[in-house]
C-alpha cells in the first residue's frame, strides 16, 4: 500500500526570485515582499498557481521580486488586470498590490469597483501616504498640511483619502490594516485575506524612509486594534470614521457571496447559436 | 415598372414602430427569396424623437444604400424633415403621408417627388387595436410587389407570443394597408420570382462581429458600453454564456482593456468592444498589451468625432488613432470589414492573428456596418481559430519568455504552468522579462516586436481586389460597398476598372499593394473622413502609380455610388 502523500510544502524562498529590488534601503517594502511570501509559504500553494498583479510606482515593482506569476501592468490598472485574471481562471490566487496613489487616485474607481464587485482576490496597498518613484508628491492618503512637496509647497489642503472606510462602504468583503515593521503581522494579515472569500483589502503602512523619513516614527504609535473583527459593517463603520488610522488587525469580515460567473458550456458549439440568424 | 433593387423609408415619431416595421419587411423579403439591407437612423433623443428605417430590397446581394430612395412612408411627419438629406428622392419616387399627420415637410415637397395620401390614423381606429406602422407595411409590401404570403409568416413568427388579439389586430391592419395600396399610384415594383434560399441569415454587422469573435475562440468578454459599438456585447454576453464563456460589465473603459489583458494573459482568447471615445481612453493599455506582447482584439465601432461627435452616425475617422495612436513605437495590428457579413470574417481573423502573433489588434468596424441590418448569405466559417504558440516539452535552464526568436514569436507560458512562472511586463525587458533600460535590450525587444509582424504572411486576404484595367479605385471599410456597386455601373458601361479594398491596414503591405496596382494610370481613393486620413495613409506608406484623386468627406451623409461614379466620369 503507497504511503498517502504530504501536501507539497514551500518555503517562503520558494516565492522569491533573484532580481535585486529597486527599493532604497530601510524600504518598509521590503518587509511587505518578505510577508507576502511567508504568507504564501503558510498556505503552501504551489507558486505556479500564484499571480501577483500590480500597476506602477515603488511597490507596484513587487511582481518581479517574487517567483509566482507576475504581471506589472500600467498606472492604476491592476485591479482590472487581475478581475479578469480571476474571473476567468477561477481556481488560481490571484493577489493584486501597488501604492497608495496607484490604488487610491489614479485607480480609485477601480478601487471602488472591485470591493463593489467581490471578486476572490486579495489586494494589498502598501502606504506611505507619498509618490516615491516621482520623487516626492502627495497622494491621496497624505496630510493637508505636508509641504515638502516642490508641488504642493503649502500643502494640499485637501483632507486625506479614507481608504479603509471607501473599501466598507463599496462593499469590500475583508478588511485588515497591518505595519511594514511587524512583518509576521503582515503576513498574518495576508494570510487571512486570501483565505476570506471575496474581495479582501489590506492596508500596509509601510513607511518611504526617503520622502517620508519622519515615518520612522510611524513604529511607536502602531497599536494592535482594541476590539476583534466585526462582521457587522455598521459598527465597522462607526469604528473606521473614528479609527486614527494606527490600529492593525482584522477590523471587518463580511459574508457575501463572491462575484463569480458560471463557465459551464450549455451548447456544444458556435454552430449552435447560429441558429437564430436564420430567416 | 420593375427594378433590379427598391429602397423604401419608413419614417416617424419615435414610438410610432418604424424600426419593427422595417425589420418585419426586411424579415419578409428574405423569406421572398430577396436580398435585403437596412439601416437605422434616429435623433439624439433617447426615447421619442424622430426615426428612420432605410432598406433597399434586391433580387441580388446587396452591401449599401442605392443613389436614391423610391419610397418614403412617414406615419406622421414629426421631425422626419430633419432627416431628408439622408433620404435623397428624384421626381419618379413616391411619397405616403397620412393628411392627419402634421404638416409636410418643405425639405421633402421640395424634391419635386410625387405625393400621395394614406390616412393611417383614421384606418387605425377603424380596426380594433389598428396599428398604423403595420398598416404601413402592407401598403408598402403590395406596392412593391412582395408576396402576402412573405409578410403574414413574419407577421405571425414575430407576434405569436404576444397573444391571438395582437396578432389578428396586426393582420386586420397589414390586410387593410394592402387593399388600401389598389388607391395609390404605382411604385417601383421588384420580380417576384425569387425562391428562398435555404441559407439567408438576418443579421447586424455587430451581431456579426461578435459573431467572429465566438467563432475565432473568443471566450473573455470585458464591456463597456458605447454607441454604436453596444449591441456587439449585448450578442456576446448571452452568447459566451451559452459557450461556457464569460461576459464581465466593467466600471469603465480603462477596466474593460486591463480585464481582457488580464484575463488572455491567463490563457483565454479576450475581446472587447467600444466606438472612438472608448478607444481613445484605451490606448495606453493597448500599448501595455504590444509591449507584455499579450494578445487581445479590440473591436472599434467608429462614429463622427472628434470629442462626442456623433455617436449615431458613421465616419470612418478613427483611421488614425488606431494607426497612431499608441504612445512609443508600438507595432499592432489594424484591420477593417469591408461589408456587413465581413464583420464576422474580419474579426475572426483579427482573433487569429492576435493570438498567433501574441499582439493587439483593433478591428475598424462602423457604425453603417454595426447597426444595418441585412439578409445575406449564411457566411461560412473560414476556419480561422485562436492558437498561442506554448513552451513544448521539458524546461531547460530559465524559461525565457521574451526569448528572441528568429520569428519573433515566443512561446508564451501561462499561469498554472510549472517552472514557467514569469513577469509581463510594460516596462522594456530583457528575454526573462526582467525590467531593463539598456539600449541592447531596448533594441532588440523592439525589434522582435516588428519582426513577428512584418515577417507574418497574411496570404491574400489583406485586401479584396476585384477588376482590371489602367483604372484603380482604393478604399477601406463600409465604403467599399458603394465603391463596389459604382465599379459594377461603371463596367455595365463599357469601361475598366479595379477595386482594392484593404483590409488589413496595420502591418502595411507596400508589395502587394503594388501588385495590385501595377500598369495602373489613375488611382481614385474613396474614404469618408474629413481630413483624407485614408489617403495620408496611404501616401506615406506605399508608391501610388499615374495621377491620384482623394474623394473624401465626412459623415454623416453616407458616399453614394452615383457620386464615386461620377468621380470617375468626369475625370478629365
Amino acid at each position: 500500500m503507497e504511503a498517502v502523500s504530504a501536501c507539497p510544502s514551500f518555503s517562503a524562498r520558494d516565492y522569491k526570485s533573484d532580481v535585486k529590488p529597486v527599493w532604497c534601503p530601510g524600504c518598509g517594502d521590503y518587509s511587505v515582499l518578505s510577508s507576502i511570501t511567508k504568507a504564501m509559504a503558510e498556505l503552501s500553494v504551489p507558486p505556479e498557481n500564484v499571480a501577483l498583479v500590480s500597476g506602477i510606482g515603488c511597490s507596484s515593482r513587487i511582481p518581479a521580486y517574487t517567483n509566482v506569476f507576475g504581471f506589472h501592468g500600467v498606472h492604476g490598472r491592476a485591479l482590472p488586470i487581475a478581475t479578469g485574471l480571476k474571473i476567468s481562471r477561477p481556481e488560481l490566487t490571484v493577489i493584486a498590490s501597488g501604492g497608495d496613489g496607484d490604488g487610491f487616485s489614479i485607480g480609485g474607481n477601480h478601487f471602488m469597483h472591485a470591493c463593489r464587485r467581490n471578486v476572490d482576490m486579495t489586494y494589498i496597498v502598501m502606504d506611505n501616504e507619498v509618490y516615491g518613484m516621482t520623487k516626492g508628491q502627495a497622494s491621496p492618503t497624505t496630510a493637508p498640511d505636508w509641504e515638502k512637496s516642490k508641488l504642493t509647497p503649502e500643502g494640499t489642503g485637501i483632507n486625506p483619502f479614507r481608504p479603509l472606510v471607501i473599501a466598507l462602504a463599496s462593499g469590500a468583503n475583508f478588511i485588515a490594516r497591518s505595519f511594514s515593521g511587524d512583518p509576521n503581522h503582515s503576513a498574518r494579515m495576508i494570510a487571512e485575506a486570501i483565505r476570506h472569500p471575496g474581495f479582501s483589502f489590506v492596508q500596509i503602512l509601510s513607511p518611504c524612509v526617503t520622502f517620508r523619513p519622519e515615518q520612522r516614527d510611524w513604529k511607536a504609535g502602531i497599536r494592535q486594534a482594541p476590539v476583534d473583527a466585526t462582521t457587522d459593517a455598521a459598527r465597522a463603520a462607526r469604528r473606521l470614521m473614528t479609527d486614527d488610522g494606527f490600529n492593525i488587525g482584522v477590523l471587518f469580515r463580511g459574508d457575501r457571496k463572491p462575484f463569480q460567473p458560471s463557465m459551464k458550456a450549455r451548447v456544444e458549439s458556435v454552430r449552435d447559436l447560429e441558429k437564430e440568424f436564420r430567416i | 415598372m420593375t427594378a433590379r433593387s427598391v429602397s423604401i423609408t419608413f419614417a416617424g415619431s419615435g414610438g410610432a414602430g418604424v424600426m419593427t416595421a422595417g425589420n418585419m419587411l426586411l424579415d419578409a423579403a428574405g423569406r421572398a427569396g430577396w436580398h435585403g439591407y437596412m439601416t437605422r437612423s434616429s435623433g439624439a433623443q433617447i426615447r421619442g424623437g424622430e426615426a428612420a428605417a432605410m432598406l433597399r430590397l434586391s433580387t441580388e446581394p446587396v452591401e449599401s444604400h442605392d443613389d436614391y430612395f423610391d419610397l418614403l412612408v412617414a406615419i406622421d411627419w414629426q421631425n422626419v424633415g430633419r432627416f431628408s438629406a439622408e433620404i435623397p428622392m428624384t421626381s419618379d419616387g413616391l411619397v405616403l403621408g397620412d393628411p392627419e399627420g402634421g404638416d409636410f415637410p418643405e425639405q421633402i415637397s421640395a424634391k419635386g417627388t410625387r405625393r400621395a395620401e394614406i390616412p393611417f390614423k383614421k384606418m387605425s381606429k377603424d380596426i380594433p387595436g389598428g396599428r398604423a406602422n403595420m398598416i404601413a407595411l402592407g401598403a408598402v409590401a403590395a406596392l412593391i410587389g412582395l408576396p402576402e404570403d412573405a409578410v403574414n409568416s413574419v407577421l405571425h413568427e414575430a407576434l405569436k407570443k404576444k397573444g391571438a388579439e395582437a396578432l389578428t389586430s396586426s393582420e386586420a391592419s397589414m390586410r387593410a394597408g394592402m387593399e388600401y395600396a389598389a388607391n395609390l399610384p404605382a411604385s417601383a415594383r421588384l420580380e417576384t420570382d425569387g425562391v428562398k434560399a435555404e441559407s439567408l441569415w438576418s443579421i447586424t454587422g455587430n451581431e456579426a462581429a461578435g459573431l467572429g469573435a465566438v467563432r475565432g475562440g473568443i471566450r473573455f468578454v470585458a464591456a463597456y458600453p458605447i454607441t454604436p459599438g453596444t449591441e456587439v456585447l449585448e450578442w456576446l454576453a448571452p452568447n459566451l454564456a451559452k459557450l461556457g464563456g464569460v461576459l464581465v460589465q466593467a466600471e469603465d473603459e480603462l477596466a474593460s482593456i486591463n480585464q481582457i489583458i488580464g484575463a488572455s494573459y491567463g490563457g483565454t482568447p479576450s475581446l472587447t468592444a467600444t466606438a472612438g471615445p472608448g478607444l481613445a481612453l484605451m490606448m495606453e493599455s493597448i500599448g501595455l498589451a504590444v509591449a507584455s506582447e499579450v494578445p487581445i482584439v479590440v473591436v472599434n465601432v467608429m462614429r463622427g468625432g472628434p470629442s462626442t461627435g456623433i455617436p449615431v452616425k458613421s465616419e470612418q475617422s478613427d483611421l488614425n488613432i488606431a494607426l497612431y495612436g499608441l504612445h512609443g513605437d508600438a507595432p499592432h495590428l489594424v484591420l477593417a470589414p469591408n461589408t456587413l457579413a465581413d464583420c464576422a470574417f474580419t474579426t475572426q481573423w483579427a482573433v487569429q492573428l492576435a493570438e498567433a502573433l501574441q499582439t493587439a489588434a483593433i478591428v475598424l468596424s462602423d457604425q453603417s456596418l454595426g447597426q444595418s441590418r441585412a439578409t445575406i448569405e449564411a457566411p461560412a466559417d473560414p476556419g480561422f481559430f485562436a492558437c498561442r504558440l506554448r513552451p513544448e516539452g521539458p524546461l531547460e535552464g530559465r524559461y525565457r519568455r521574451y526569448l528572441n526568436t528568429p520569428s519573433g514569436v515566443s512561446p508564451m507560458a501561462q499561469p498554472g504552468m510549472k517552472g514557467y512562472q514569469y513577469t509581463a511586463d510594460g516596462l522594456e525587458h530583457n528575454e526573462i522579462g526582467t525590467p531593463s533600460s539598456h539600449t541592447v535590450d531596448h533594441s532588440t525587444q523592439l525589434d522582435k516586436r516588428l519582426r513577428k509582424l512584418t515577417a507574418y504572411d497574411y496570404g491574400e486576404h489583406w485586401a479584396d481586389i476585384e477588376g482590371e484595367g489602367d483604372i484603380a479605385v482604393v478604399t477601406w471599410g463600409s465604403t467599399t460597398g458603394p465603391v463596389r456597386e459604382a465599379l459594377a455601373r461603371w463596367r455595365e458601361a463599357g469601361n475598366q476598372a479595379r477595386l482594392v479594398s484593404v483590409r488589413l491596414l496595420s502591418p502595411v503591405q507596400p508589395e502587394k499593394l503594388a501588385a495590385a496596382l501595377d500598369g495602373v494610370k489613375r488611382v481614385l481613393i474613396v474614404e469618408q473622413s474629413h481630413g483624407a486620413q485614408f489617403h495620408r495613409y496611404l501616401r506615406a506608406h506605399y508608391d501610388l502609380p499615374g495621377s491620384v484623386r482623394a474623394f473624401h468627406r465626412p459623415g454623416p451623409l453616407p458616399i453614394r455610388p452615383a457620386e464615386v461614379f461620377g468621380q470617375l466620369a468626369n475625370w478629365s
